[in-house]
């Protein structure tokens, strides 16, 4: 492992991957803060760049501290103008909003700092110890075992998609895993499914897909509804005094090593992930805070801004442990990196330690440089970042578009393809009008050819599908996986079917 | 019937064209030598035709009941109340675009997209919008160009190629 951690260092600290950590923070953070674009979004549009980097370390460097710029710009507009840019952060708009009216809202800025600071290192160093381990478990998988496992990580996402929308998630992974057969896959070598269209032969583009999923559907919410690009208004809030007392520092310490702690656990469940932690983490401290803090929590506690600040970062690099270690990834975000990790022909998975250990360590300790790089950089800046909130949305909007189209347009390289992504974007907006969640299907298409080619195997290998009740442990996660569906459902049943017994009378 | 349950029933429509594909007109095709394999071309996508068939149906006749909608999303249902005319036209503007982008070249189509664009959206300090437009374009151009290396006509197509 030190070995690793030493290739990681000499990776990590070359100058262009320094640069990297440094340039996607800042471009993270930009954006980041814009309203109402999400780490998805950006790091979607980020991705045409990454991939013309060509280097697989910086370009998953970038992305990455992309990914935690966003987060941490999506805090910042939480604060400073109530209008979180994620979901994640919304839980931080519950204490850092009323601080900001306090003119408290440099001393937020600073405990969200400091507390995804913290969350984010605790994570790292976790992630560095069970990483490896989990790893190394997963090298004694067969294909059915993975093939299995994809299947457990798919249900957990749909189960995990809140109430009312398990079987619309288990649709939208459906779909997903649907168009990923469209085009001529590597297993067969025969053109499927693609009604005789010329550029469907290749497949659809991953980048037109999370394009159309995220990006565009965000940018036509925005025009729909202008209210939601200057929600809670004061965007003219003045930020001065950034520090915190001792006392204050001691306060919110405790909070921040439980949280970074929990966060990290629920970032690694598959669809958990960042928003989850970040609601938990906040509930959890509210709950066993003495009595008298309990009334601050959402008046402007810095313990209800540290909790959720410290999980959602933990829970960022939680996630990356399934992406790094079983190349299965826990959400929309890092679906979408393993995306570009499979468009720059790295393979994750347990044999991404083994094969390319530079690229496994630079990621893990460029989290590190990102982490203080948001720290020591952003946080001084950010009193001259926050002016991109002035900038006007007729501006702004155009421009979101247009990324969208060149992102787009550079992935695939045809014009057919920009039809394609205002297609799919004017569907997924449907959708999404309609409460359909759609991170799966994107997870669904990128884990898609994966999932059958591992199913292939072990159908070969078996001769049929018996490898199923053959092998113990794929029977095992099989079992885990329906569970995870129809446990909601069986649950919703049995109150309906509690509720009715109490109207009857018995 | 609500929004969720009709997109479910479009859904499903396309699930049954998969599936017809994959039960009926795909395995004719297939050469001799790969009929003796346990799994087919067709297999895996029979699988997923027969469960989003399923999980689209369900959705269909309503068996999951609906939860509760978060207060920050847009309501289909009051949808003509928010700015539905900016945002079919930029949807316009962007087909156009793409339609355009060979023929006009990059610095052209992009220049009207952006200003357009800014326009439909209310932007009418055109003294200060064109500048940024026209410097933006000229950017963009120059990073996709000459940094990334990937190739973009600049000129309408009967300027040259601008190589």
């Amino acid at each position: 492992m030190l070995e690793g951690i030493l290739i990681g260092l000499s990776t990590a600290f070359s100058v262009t991957n320094v640069l990297m950590v440094v340039g996607g923070c800042l471009i993270g953070t930009f954006i980041g803060m814009l309203p109402g674009l999400g780490p998805m979004s950006i790091i979607a549009i980020m991705i045409p760049i990454a991939i013309g980097i060509g280097d697989p370390s910086a370009a998953l460097i970038l992305l990455a501290g992309v990914y935690y710029g966003a987060i941490f710009g999506g805090s910042t507009s939480s604060i400073l103008i109530n209008a979180p840019g994620v979901a994640s952060t919304v839980a931080t708009s519950f204490d850092g909003y009323p601080l900001a009216r306090q003119g408290k809202a440099g001393k937020a800025l600073t405990v969200a700092a400091i507390a995804s600071f913290a969350g984010g290192s605790i994570g790292a160093v976790l992630l560095m110890i069970f990483a490896p381990m989990l790893a190394s478990v997963a090298l004694l998988f067969h294909s059915a075992e993975y093939f299995a496992l994809m299947v457990v990580g798919l249900s957990a996402i749909a189960a995990f998609a809140g109430s009312g929308q398990v079987l619309k998630a288990v649709l939208m992974t459906l779909l997903g895993l649907i168009m990923a057969t469209v085009g001529e896959g590597a297993l067969f070598n025969l053109p499927r499914f693609t009604m005789g269209i010329m550029d469907l032969q290749s497949g659809f583009g991953f980048i037109t897909l999370a394009m159309a999923m995220f990006a565009l559907p965000e940018a036509i919410y925005l025009v729909l509804d202008p209210g939601r690009s200057n929600a809670g208004g004061g965007g003219g809030n003045e930020i001065k005094d950034l520090r915190i007392s001792r006392a204050e520092a001691r306060q919110i310490a405790p909070v921040i090593g439980r949280q970074s702690i929990q966060g990290f656990l629920i970032g690694v469940l598959p669809g958990a992930g960042a928003t989850i932690a970040s609601f938990l983490g906040y509930a959890v401290e509210r709950n066993i805070a003495p009595r008298e803090e309990q009334k601050e929590f959402g008046k402007g506690s810095l313990k209800g801004l540290a909790a959720p600040e410290s999980a959602n970062n933990a829970a960022c690099t939680g996630s990356f442990v399934p992406l790094l270690t079983l190349g299965i990834p826990g959400s929309g975000t890092t679906a979408i990196l393993l995306g570009a990790l499979i468009a720059l022909n790295v393979s994750p998975g347990p044999r991404l330690m083994v094969d390319e250990p530079e690229i496994f360590w630079a990621v893990i300790i460029s989290m590190y440089l990102g982490n203080v790089v948001l720290l020591i950089l952003n946080l001084p800046l950010i009193p001259y970042i926050a002016r991109v909130l002035a900038v006007p949305r007729s501006f702004l909007i155009p421009f979101i578009l247009f990324f969208t189209l060149m992102g787009a347009y550079i992935g695939q390289n045809n014009a057919t393809e920009l039809l394609l992504l205002v297609g799919l974007g004017v569907a997924a907006t449907a959708l999404r009008l309609a409460d359909y969640p759609l991170a799966p299907l994107l997870i669904g298409f990128i884990l898609g050819a994966m999932l059958e080619d591992n199913f292939a195997r072990s159908m070969q290998l078996y001769d049929g599908v018996s490898f199923i009740w053959e092998r113990p442990m794929t029977a095992g996660l099989l079992v885990l996986a329906a569970v995870l569906v129809l446990l909601p459902g069986y649950r919703r049943l049995r109150t309906r079917m509690r509720a009715r017994g109490i109207e009857g009378g018995d | 019937m609500a929004l969720d349950r009709w997109l479910a029933l479009a859904i499903l429509a396309i699930c049954l064209i998969y599936g017809y594909t994959a039960f009926f007109t795909m395995d004719a095709g297939l050469p001799p030598f790969m009929r003796r394999s346990p799994v087919w071309p067709s297999t895996f996508p029979k699988i997923l035709a027969a469960m989003a068939v399923l999980v689209a149906l369900a959705i269909v006749l309503g068996l999951e009941k609906p939860g509760r909608v978060g207060p920050a999303e847009i309501d289909w249902r009051r949808l003509h109340e928010y700015r539905l005319g900016q945002a079919l036209a930029l949807l316009g503007l962007m087909v156009a675009y793409a339609l355009l982008l060979r023929p006009a070249g990059f610095l052209l189509s992009t220049t009207g997209f952006l200003a357009i664009g800014a326009a439909v959206l209310g932007e009418r300090r055109f003294h200060i919008l064109v500048p940024v437009v026209l410097i933006a374009a000229v950017g963009i151009w120059y990073l996709v160009q000459q940094v990334l290396g990937i190739y973009l006509r600049p000129w309408p197509f009967f300027l040259g190629n601008g190589a």
